[in-house]
């Protein structure tokens, strides 16, 4: 029901039940928020977005108040301007001003709105927080002293990842954003999605930086510095560095990479590849009916150690091949070193990847052969931007190069495994192909493409049915949960810890709205719909790969350097 | 201990969230303080995040996380002691005992701990040790009743 209200002396139309904020934004008038994310439900609690409306004798806030038919609403009135400055003016008195070495300089939201709120001086001296930086874990780094408490990270890490290792800590003047205990993040439940990061509007949650490391490495003689980065990276990269036309920008991103200083480039696309059809040869393998557990993909390094901690019931059905990251970074320092002749301690491996988590991945027990990490490295889309500018290199007018062989190829399932949904749709197709030497057709998929946290479907391969359910996001683990306790037996359980998948992970560009999201999605499965090579089998470097290469090279076989193990983990959860 | 946890649990059945600080505060009166254990035990029984827990303990002055010493010493910091100079009581307890309210000396001696109201507001500042009340108190009294408290804990 529409009605009319009056804002700024002018009329404008909003509906019944929303907020003041969604009525105003829908008329193109802004308003400030810090503590609101849209998917949530609205606490007021920072306070920024406050509007007067006549008849109220104090300033309400828009982002929760629900619009009513006779109100008056002055947005930007002498007053609730001076309420929004001091609003911010509190929250600075006791921030560290060290923007110019902060992680989120220029891309700040505190600094955003203390510059359109035009604060141009310290007028409120408070006593100021007491640094504390935990380093602790190996993917994200927490400033506290930096935390304007607006509570993003502890509801996301609630209500979508349902992880809940952050809450308030203390009271007062003492609070703080913390783990179970006070403990060092490492020690704490964590399984370093990084969602929190995506949402923090300062600088007080960021990833542990690799750049130093691999700036260092870059500079040696040596070592070949080899680098993989996954499909999603070039389209991340190119909305990073605001270059409209991103397709085939990755071949330009080797060309950008060749020039930052890195001999090999190689696409983690062919592990994703190599991961799918060791899927689908442990599914060829196993019975019809044989177990009521389904097989889980592991391919999320957030969500693997998440079953290890909240549900170590499922882990002996969770599958055991290594992530696409891992297993291209096997292939490089087995392979690829041998190919060159060096020993697999002078290649340096770095991973461009858009999840954090892979951070932490690497660093993983079971990740390294004597000695020798699979990965040495990990870098997000943004540290990878950061690396370009630093390296001053005009990405506007670039050349465009393939990548090196023998790991450049890909098949488009590999595009579309950075989707929710889109590996065990990679996984399917191949098992289609494989049992009956026809390819499926794309329309059997459009109930897993839907959207929703959620989602299952049945196909129908060779006379038996395969369920696959897919989790988007850790807040649908519930559902499948519900669903199989009422005796729904899935074949293949696909999870991913960011709602959305990849293209949602945490070392993306911060920019992830709902709209955005979608976009990337698209993209997605617009690459997945032209390129010519739909199927991990059809790969050509994967033929070569499989047909001479893994079978000449010792190491690597039998296949079972590509897996590895989960246990159950004790933390406090 | 596990025991003391279990019994306690026992009488919340039902296991709901409500029952939370309740929980807590039978915990605490028969320990002394809400252990890494208890909150872990609270945490599997009520199915909410250690994490969740901690926060919320922490939110209340009234829950302790470390053992309190064979002396306990509640500080006043309401409104009335504090016009009486509460603060150098308490900063004059801090710098002799050196620990900070809420934690217990490394030989187990004494524990401090500030609370809001003890209900003595016209004869401020208050402080109590061991349950037995002292009003008037004065900064520079302070050396000497740690003296004389050490001294009961020696000949114990």
């Amino acid at each position: 029901m529409l009605f009319t209200i009056q804002v700024n002396n002018k009329k404008i139309k909003a509906e019944k039940g929303e907020t003041i904020l969604s009525a105003l934004n829908r008329n193109g008038i802004i308003i400030p928020t810090l503590c609101r994310m849209k998917e949530f439900t609205p606490t007021g609690a920072c306070r920024i977005c406050v509007v007067e409306v006549e008849g109220r004798d104090r300033l309400v806030t828009a982002c929760s108040q629900p619009v009513e038919e006779w109100m008056k609403i002055k947005t930007h009135s002498p007053r609730v301007i001076t309420a929004r400055k001091t609003i911010v003016e509190l929250l600075l008195s006791n921030h560290p001003d060290d923007c110019l070495y902060c992680d989120r300089n220029l891309n700040c939201e505190l600094q955003r709105l203390a510059e359109e709120l035009n604060i141009r001086e310290r007028r409120i001296k408070g006593k100021k927080t007491k640094q504390r930086l935990d380093q602790s874990s190996p993917a994200i780094v927490r400033e506290l002293a930096k935390c304007i408490l607006c509570g993003r990270c502890v509801r996301v890490c609630e209500e979508l990842i349902t992880c809940t290792s952050l809450d308030f800590i203390n009271r007062g003047r003492l609070t703080h954003i913390g783990a179970a205990m006070d403990k060092d993040f490492n020690f704490s439940s964590c399984i370093h999605c990084g969602q929190c990061v995506l949402v923090c509007p300062t600088g007080a949650l960021h990833e542990k930086h690799n750049i130093t490391e691999v700036q260092e490495y870059l500079n040696k003689q040596d070592v070949v510095k080899a680098i993989q980065y996954s499909p999603a990276v070039a389209s991340g990269i190119a909305e990073e560095l605001g270059i409209r036309n991103s397709r085939d920008f990755d071949k330009s991103l080797n060309a950008i990479l060749r020039k930052i200083g890195f001999d090999k480039i190689y696409s983690t696309g062919v592990g994703t590849d190599i991961c799918v059809t060791e899927i689908v040869n442990s599914m060829m393998e196993k019975p019809a009916g044989d177990s009521p557990q389904p097989l889980y993909i592991s391919a999320c390094p957030a969500w693997v150690k998440y079953a290890e901690q909240f549900t170590p019931s499922i882990l002996p059905s969770l599958s055991k091949i290594k992530s696409p990251q891992q297993i291209t970074g096997i292939l490089i320092k087995t392979l690829v070193a041998g190919q060159l002749g060096v020993k697999p301690e002078q290649v340096f491996s770095v991973s461009v990847s858009p999840c954090i988590a892979m951070k932490y991945e690497a660093r993983r027990d079971g990740m390294m052969r004597k000695g020798i990490s699979d990965v040495d490295s990990v870098m997000t889309v943004r540290e990878l931007a950061r690396l370009i500018r630093l390296n001053g290199i005009d990405v506007t007018n670039i050349e465009k190069e393939p990548a090196d062989e023998p790991l450049s190829g890909r098949s488009s399932s590999a595009v579309l495994a950075e989707v929710s949904g889109g590996l065990a749709e990679s996984v399917i197709r191949l098992l289609y192909f494989r049992k009956t030497g026809k390819e499926i057709d794309r329309q059997e998929f459009r109930k897993l493409r839907l959207s929703g946290i959620f989602r299952e479907s049945v196909f129908t391969i060779d006379d038996r049915e395969i369920k696959v359910a897919v989790v988007d996001g850790l807040s649908g683990l519930e559902k499948l949960r519900s669903a199989q306790a009422s005796g729904t037996v899935y074949d293949l359980v696909e999870v991913m810890t960011c709602q959305g998948g990849c293209i949602h992970g945490a070392g993306l560009p911060f920019a992830s709205s709902r709209e955005e999201l979608r976009a990337r999605a698209k993209q997605v499965y617009q690459a997945d719909d032209t390129e010519a090579i739909n199927l991990p089998c059809k790969s050509p470097t994967l033929i070569n790969l499989c047909e001479k290469m893994l079978k000449e090279n010792k190491e690597i076989s039998d296949k079972t350097i590509f897996y590895t193990h989960f246990e159950k983990r004790n933390v406090l959860l | 201990m596990a025991a003391d946890i279990d019994n306690i649990l026992g009488k919340y059945r039902q296991g709901r969230r409500e029952e939370l600080i309740p929980l807590l505060q039978e915990i605490q009166a028969a320990h002394g303080y809400i252990s890494e254990e208890a909150i872990v035990r609270v945490g599997s029984h009520l199915g909410l995040s250690t994490t969740k827990i901690y926060g919320l303990a922490t939110f209340y002055d009234q829950f302790r996380f470390f053992p309190a010493g064979k002396i306990h010493i509640k500080l006043c910091n309401g409104t009335s002691c504090f016009m009486n100079g509460s603060k150098a009581v308490i900063d004059r307890f801090r710098e002799e005992l050196r620990i900070e309210p809420g934690q217990t000396t490394r030989n187990g001696n004494f524990s401090l701990e500030t609370v809001t109201c003890m209900g003595g507001c016209h004869h401020g500042p208050v402080i109590m040790i061991n349950g037995e009340y002292h009003i008037h108190v004065q900064p520079e009294q302070v050396p000497e009743l740690i003296r004389r408290l050490k001294y009961i804990i020696d000949n114990d």
